[in-house]
């Protein structure tokens, strides 16, 4: 699995993460993790015609139980790659295509995923860890009832009879909010609404007592009044089972309510992390910025128009050199010490805050400056 | 007629047994008006348009070195010189209750079915097609399930192969299966296995007869026949489970931790034979209508061999007969198809 060479130390600070105390994690070897969910320089690399995909390339970070961690960025940013990588359903489906290359090390309670045999990672796979996609309707087997298909996750990792299991559908179907679940338990799927597919498809992966529970754009495929329900339900039940929860999203409003910590990718790589306040108060990449200029706000002066990240994401096989969001940044011609522009920025802890960490070759200083006189009085 | 079972959920079910019933009974009703059509058509084909052409059904009958006496005894026999509506009524109520054709006291007396007589032979023409359906019937479901089976298999396992040199090359021999023509391949078949090795004989024996010379017979038309259909069904099967293994479904399927042998079997294959069913009914529907190619090649006593040889007969009441026959085999080979896909589909609804 491991077919990548392995940058002998991770990123300077990339280890640690928003959620728990810093610093613990040594930078060589493999230490034992200290966290439920510890991400290790993760890199998914799709070898295709035109050249090496790298959707995700050197990304760390840790999660607790108990905790939501959010995943901003936008399409191709390598967000859902990322969740796919920690599921082991990266290569899925690729049948006689070149195989996806993935490497660096996923530690899930103990365990090393990555290096981990396939079959005990399936084992993993909607007992421990599982995941809500989303566009329900699409996610769910059409040929099949609900209750069919909940049935058949809870009996791949219990041995108990049909009965048993479908007594635990009902009972899930009623704890996500679906009327009369022991009537709708046999019903389609084309015979719910929107909403009610997605409250199914979350009873679904919750139906083994996940203890990380994913959850690709849950509300993207959904009415705006559905979302907040939807997102209530995810807070609801993850008090309810203490899981760790990664919600992953191009929409701010989503992780605002929800997320504990926030990362911020862009060009498969994390550009800004730490908790959920800091990046939406005191964000110091100017990607971050771009986001929150263009999240439409309530609040906001009418006359104030949105302020949209210009350009187009970058391409995932000839990555920008250097800073990949450079091309994009309006900052980019900000004097900064010393860097030229095909230097990486590395993460790196932002000064003040323990476990606020950015990614950008700019000065605090000019990153504070810039935030607190030009952007933020826009927002 | 298999009907799901409603879930006791009952109100938002897309078919009950009441609508079933309702449906396959106006279907049904859709059936009997179409064939109605089909047979006045195809009446209307053989009895006017000779006449339009300047022949004349008696004269076919008879043959051209008879005398007028004899002609006109035969068209009134037949009935020939009524108007045509009331020809076809007579031939309609042949078929429900038997008619008799009577010329002063020359009378004979055809039982129901009634599709009249051989121009050729004189003989009835109902016993003609009931001699050969059992042969088109052997032929058709021998190669379906040669078919089916080789035809499916090679698409799944091409499709979870795919790009490799299996892959390759069986798409490149399904290419050829999709060709090359029965009269084609089935000559070859014959040259070699018959003539050349002789290990088959290809002289048709019933089932009941001699199931060993039965099998005998067919197995190299089964063979031809199921190569041609296996082609289609393997590129079909192959395109929809590639289309399918990329469904966001399937991949929930895997994100619960199923098997990868169960994400396929129960799975993808699940979805995979809605079009090949489909495609399946409608084939064999057209096929037992007569395999004309296969059955002539292999000179089987099939429906298919009847039609062309009454055709080459000018023989008006045999074309007649077996042309319903198998307009009756695809109409009901549609309505059965419609039927089970609601079956297979929950998302279809009958109406």
């Amino acid at each position: 699995m491991t077919d990548l060479n392995k940058s002998g130390t991770p990123e300077t600070g990339a280890v640690a993460a928003p959620g728990t105390a810093v610093g613990e994690v040594a930078a060589a070897g493999s230490p034992a993790p200290t966290a439920f969910l510890e991400v290790r320089d993760l890199r998914v690399h799709f070898p295709t015609d035109d050249g090496l995909v790298k959707s995700v390339d050197g990304l760390s970070f840790r999660l607790e139980k108990g905790r939501t961690l959010g995943i901003v960025g936008e399409s191709g940013s390598g967000k859902s790659v990322t969740s796919l990588g920690i599921m082991g359903l990266h290569t899925a489906g690729q049948y006689g295509r070149r195989k996806a290359r993935i490497s660096g090390e996923i530690w899930l309670n103990g365990q090393e995923l990555l290096g981990a045999d396939p079959d005990e990672v399936r084992k993993l796979r909607g007992r421990e860890m599982s995941m809500i996609f989303q566009d329900p309707l699409s996610a769910l087997h059409p040929y099949y009832t609900i209750g069919k298909q909940i049935v058949e996750a809870y009996r791949v990792h219990h041995e108990v009879t049909k009965d048993v299991a479908r007594k635990r559908a009902i009972e899930l179907l009623d704890r996500v909010g679906i009327p009369q679940p022991d009537k709708r338990v046999d019903s389609y799927p084309h015979e719910f609404s929107g909403g009610m597919r997605q409250r199914a498809m979350i009873a679904m992966s919750l139906v083994n007592n996940p203890e990380l529970l994913i959850a690709d754009e849950p509300t993207t495929a959904l009415d705006v009044t559905v979302q907040a329900q939807i997102l209530d339900l995810i807070r609801d039940l993850q008090k309810e089972f203490g899981s760790a929860v990664i919600i992953i999203t191009h929409d701010l409003g989503v992780v605002a309510e929800l997320a504990d910590d926030l990362l911020v990718m862009y060009g498969g790589r994390c550009v800004e992390r730490g908790p959920a306040e800091k990046v939406f108060y005191e964000p110091q990449h100017p990607y971050t910025w771009g986001l929150l200029g263009s999240m439409p706000r309530i609040d906001r002066d009418q006359t104030d128009r949105l302020i949209p990240v210009k350009g187009s994401p970058p391409s995932l096989i000839n990555v920008p050199s250097g800073c990949a969001f450079h091309p994009r940044c309006p900052y980019a011609d900000v004097p900064r010490d010393g860097i030229t522009r095909t230097e990486r920025p590395e993460l790196v802890q932002v000064a003040g805050s323990e476990e606020h960490f950015s990614a950008c070759h700019m000065a605090q200083e000019d990153r504070t400056r810039i935030w607190t006189e030009e952007i933020a009085p826009k927002l | 007629m298999a009907v799901r079972e409603p879930p006791p959920g009952g109100a938002r079910t897309a078919a009950g047994p009441r609508t079933v019933l309702a449906y396959v009974i106006r279907r049904l009703f859709a059936v009997v008006m179409m064939l109605l059509v089909v047979t006045l058509t195809t009446f209307a084909i053989f009895f006017v348009i000779p006449k339009w052409a300047g022949s004349d059904p008696a004269l076919l009958f008879v043959g051209k070195q008879a005398d007028p006496e004899a002609i006109e005894g035969i068209r009134k026999k037949l009935e020939l010189g009524d108007p045509l509506l009331l020809q076809f009524w007579h031939f309609v109520e042949g078929l429900f209750v038997g008619r008799d054709y009577a010329n002063g006291s020359d009378v004979t007396h055809c039982p129901a079915p009634c599709f009249g007589y051989s121009f050729r032979t004189e003989q009835a023409v109902w016993p003609q097609l009931t001699d050969a359906m059992p042969v088109t019937l052997s032929l058709a479901a021998g190669a379906c399930l040669l078919w089916v089976v080789g035809g499916v298999a090679t698409g799944v396992v091409s499709a979870l192969r795919r790009g490799t040199l299996w892959d390759r090359s069986a798409m490149t021999v399904a290419l050829a299966g999709v060709s090359l023509p029965i009269y084609f391949t089935g000559l070859l078949s014959l040259a070699i296995f018959s003539y050349q090795l002789k290990w088959v004989d290809v002289d048709y024996k019933g089932l009941g007869d001699n199931p060993g010379m039965w099998f005998e017979s067919l197995i190299l038309p089964w063979i031809t026949l199921a190569f041609l259909y296996a082609a289609m069904y393997a590129r079909l099967t192959r395109a929809t489970m590639l289309e399918i293994m990329g469904e966001d479904y399937i991949r929930t399927a895997r994100a619960k931790g199923l098997r990868e042998r169960v994400v396929i079997g129960r799975h993808a294959m699940r979805s995979t034979w809605t079009p090949i069913l489909t495609l399946l009914g409608l084939d064999l529907g057209a096929l037992l209508g007569g395999a004309v190619l296969t059955e002539t090649t292999y000179n089987l006593p099939g429906l298919g061999r009847l039609a062309v040889n009454a055709i080459s007969d000018k023989d008006l009441p045999v074309i007649l007969g077996v042309t319903l026959i198998a307009a009756l085999c695809i109409v009901v080979a549609n309505l059965v198809v419609d039927l089970l896909y609601a079956v297979i589909d929950p998302r279809v609804r009958l109406g």
